[in-house]
């Protein structure tokens, strides 16, 4: 018999019992839409969190000062204070890999507007330390080399301290704030950029780095240095600059340990989409599962079809069907199941990645190979949780199955 | 068909020599069939009856390759059947036999036509052919005005009408009806009956299992099974319009 009479009447059994068919398919739907789904939302969370540390910038270095340790416990970074701004003016003029160079001081600080009051990330800083993180001005201006030599009391502000602080359509520049109880102007508002993952960067106020040491924090230590390298291939080159740069200014002899660590955007990149990476994995297993069960699920409606068209293979015998051909129309029904299964699944995974993806602000990244994995997958486990129940059938012995009731 | 299938005239079709047949329920047996040895020749039209439990429905399970005897040879159109493996007893069913069962044994939810079609469908028959012939047997069964209704929509007689359209479409060696009319109100069976005797008529050998006497006395010849063994097998007296001893012993019999 032709294999398209064999797939003829599996399509017709799948029509007869249009609600058990669907019902079959439900978990191989499932399965195939999860697959798709999952992997496509862990893929927009990798691009989203690659594409945000991108837009730091891929030449930007970080200069942290070394942890101290107290009783063998880390402090963490930065907790050794080191790093000053004679560090920032060195690698200024040393540096020629190194295009910018800004220091920041960053601590939180109280936000009082009027009656409104928020507590922010207050980052101290240069002139040119929008332009090396990457963080373009949304109105208003960047403070002057001037009023940063003058300790001027003014600031920039973040989009979320905007919102927090002045009621909806004010124009903010031009006002006062207070910060720790020190009245600031709003010169200017940052570009809403959104989380970098881990972090609000919206949520914070700007200013000039000697005013937040002279007259916020009277310190004369910073929290880093932020460096751009003239272009991503002069990085091992500017790193190395700096790195010396920092070693002579602090005076450590050679064999010393720096006091001092150098991050850059790169190696944040590799852990983060790593850390992605696993976790769409984890999701795509999970996903997985349900294939799996999915598959048991045909293999269980497909051992009651036997038993219920136990009949229908009598006859079918009777009239001179070989083994072969009965396993043969159970098997293609099974794999047919698992296929519509796979291809409705497949649909309904790559819309729903596509819909979730706007609804989540991910780009809703549809992986092909994710589609034929998943959409192959399916269909294995149509042939393997068919075969079975199809060998029953095949197997039967034609006059009890005819006089099966 | 291959060659090697090709009949030959001087061989009964059905030929069976000592057939037994025992059932096991776990250490004890149940002989269905002691001795049974009958044969049946091209063309003939042969009435098999007795009690139930007497051996005949698995006698006709045998002959129609259903079930394999226990011991004793049976031989099928010249195939020796105990040396065939499944899917050869398949393939002989195809292609030397047609039933007719009691429940019709239809496919439900498949149109009358597409019943005819099944069997050709297994031999491979082409689409086109397997159609046109499935027409024509649903013609002869005069079912023509009903050719795509589905089982659950035509009435017991019309449904055996399709089964027995399905029976003969692949021309078959034998046509073996197990109570063909056994579901059937009175009408009904003369209709089938009559078919049955045009199918003779047209030369095709008939085997029909029944426990009604009129019914058995359409056939040429009558064989009577009493527990698991032949008891009788004579001409029918009313078919050949002599007096009727073979007839009152079946009365007699107590069916």
């Amino acid at each position: 018999m032709p294999g398209i009479e064999i797939l003829r009447i599996a399509l017709r059994s799948i029509r007869a019992n249009k609600m058990r068919s669907l019902l079959t398919m439900l978990g191989i739907i499932i399965g195939v839409s999860a697959v798709i789904l999952l992997t496509a939302v862990g893929r927009g969370a990798t691009d989203m969190v690659t594409s945000k540390v991108e837009s730091l910038g891929t030449n930007l270095i970080q200069v942290m000062s070394s942890s101290t340790s107290v009783g063998g416990v880390s402090k963490g970074q930065g907790s050794a204070p080191t790093l000053t701004m004679a560090d920032v003016q060195a690698i200024a003029q040393q540096d020629t890999a190194v295009k910018a160079v800004a220091p920041l001081i960053s601590t939180q600080g109280q936000v009082v507007w009027r009656a409104n009051n928020y507590s922010t990330s207050v980052q101290g800083t240069t002139t040119n330390y929008p332009e090396i993180e990457n963080m373009p001005l949304g109105s208003g201006r960047n403070f002057t080399n001037q009023e940063v030599k003058n300790n001027a009391t003014v600031a920039i502000i973040g989009t979320t301290v905007e919102t927090d602080l002045f009621p909806a359509g004010m124009n903010p520049l031009g006002q006062i704030i207070d910060v720790n109880g020190i009245p600031f102007s709003v010169i200017g508002v940052l570009k809403a950029v959104g989380t970098n993952g881990f972090v609000n960067e919206d949520d914070r106020i700007v200013i000039p780095v000697t005013t937040d040491m002279n007259l916020l924090d009277g310190t004369t230590y910073l929290t880093g240095i932020y460096a751009a390298a003239k272009s991503p291939a002069d990085m091992a080159m500017a790193e190395a600059e700096i790195t010396s740069t920092l070693r002579v200014a602090n005076q450590i002899l050679p064999g010393q340990a720096n006091n001092f660590t150098l991050l850059n955007s790169a190696s944040f990149l590799s852990t983060l989409t790593s850390i992605t990476g696993i976790l769409t994995d984890l999701l795509a297993g999970v996903a997985g599962i349900s294939l799996v069960v999915g598959g048991i699920g045909i293999m269980n409606i497909m051992l009651v079809s036997v038993t219920e068209r136990t009949r229908e293979i009598g006859i079918r015998k009777a009239i001179g069907a070989s083994k072969g051909l009965i396993l043969a129309q159970f098997v293609v029904e099974a794999v047919l199941v698992s296929v519509i299964g796979g291809i409705i699944g497949v649909v309904i995974g790559v819309l729903g990645a596509l819909a979730g993806g706007s609804i989540f602000h991910l780009s809703g990244l549809v992986g092909m190979n994710a589609v034929f994995l998943a959409f192959g997958f399916a269909v294995v486990v149509g042939v393997v949780f068919g075969v079975y129940p199809a060998r029953k059938a095949a197997n039967l012995n034609p006059i009890d199955a005819l006089r099966f009731e | 068909m291959s060659s090697q299938m090709v009949p030959t005239p001087s061989q009964p079709i059905v030929f069976m020599e000592h057939i037994q047949k025992t059932y096991w329920m776990g250490q004890q047996a149940f002989p269905a069939l002691r001795d049974v040895s009958l044969s049946v020749a091209a063309g003939e039209y042969v009435a098999i009856i007795g009690p139930s439990g007497s051996g005949k429905s698995t006698t006709m399970h045998i002959m129609g390759c259903l079930d394999t005897p226990s011991a004793g040879l049976y031989q099928l159109d010249g195939y020796d059947v105990s040396k065939l493996s499944d899917d050869d007893l398949a393939l002989l069913r195809n292609q030397k036999i047609g039933f007719v069962f009691q429940s019709f044994n239809l496919l439900s939810r498949t149109s009358a036509i597409e019943n005819v079609e099944l069997p050709m469908l297994y031999a491979g028959v082409p689409a086109k052919v397997r159609h046109q012939r499935a027409q024509d047997a649903l013609v002869q069964v005069g079912l023509e005005s009903r050719m795509h209704h589905k089982p659950n929509e035509l009435s017991g007689g019309q449904q055996q009408r399709v089964a027995i359209a399905r029976a003969l479409v692949t021309h078959p060696a034998l046509i073996l009806a197990d109570e063909p009319t056994g579901a059937l109100d009175s009408q009904s069976t003369e209709e089938i009956m009559g078919l049955f005797q045009n199918l003779h008529d047209q030369g095709n050998a008939i085997v029909m299992v029944t426990h009604e006497l009129d019914v058995a006395h359409h056939a040429h010849r009558i064989i009577s099974f009493k527990d698991g063994v032949v008891q009788s097998d004579v001409p029918n007296p009313d078919f050949l319009r002599r007096p009727a001893p073979a007839a009152q012993q079946l009365e007699g019999g107590g069916y």
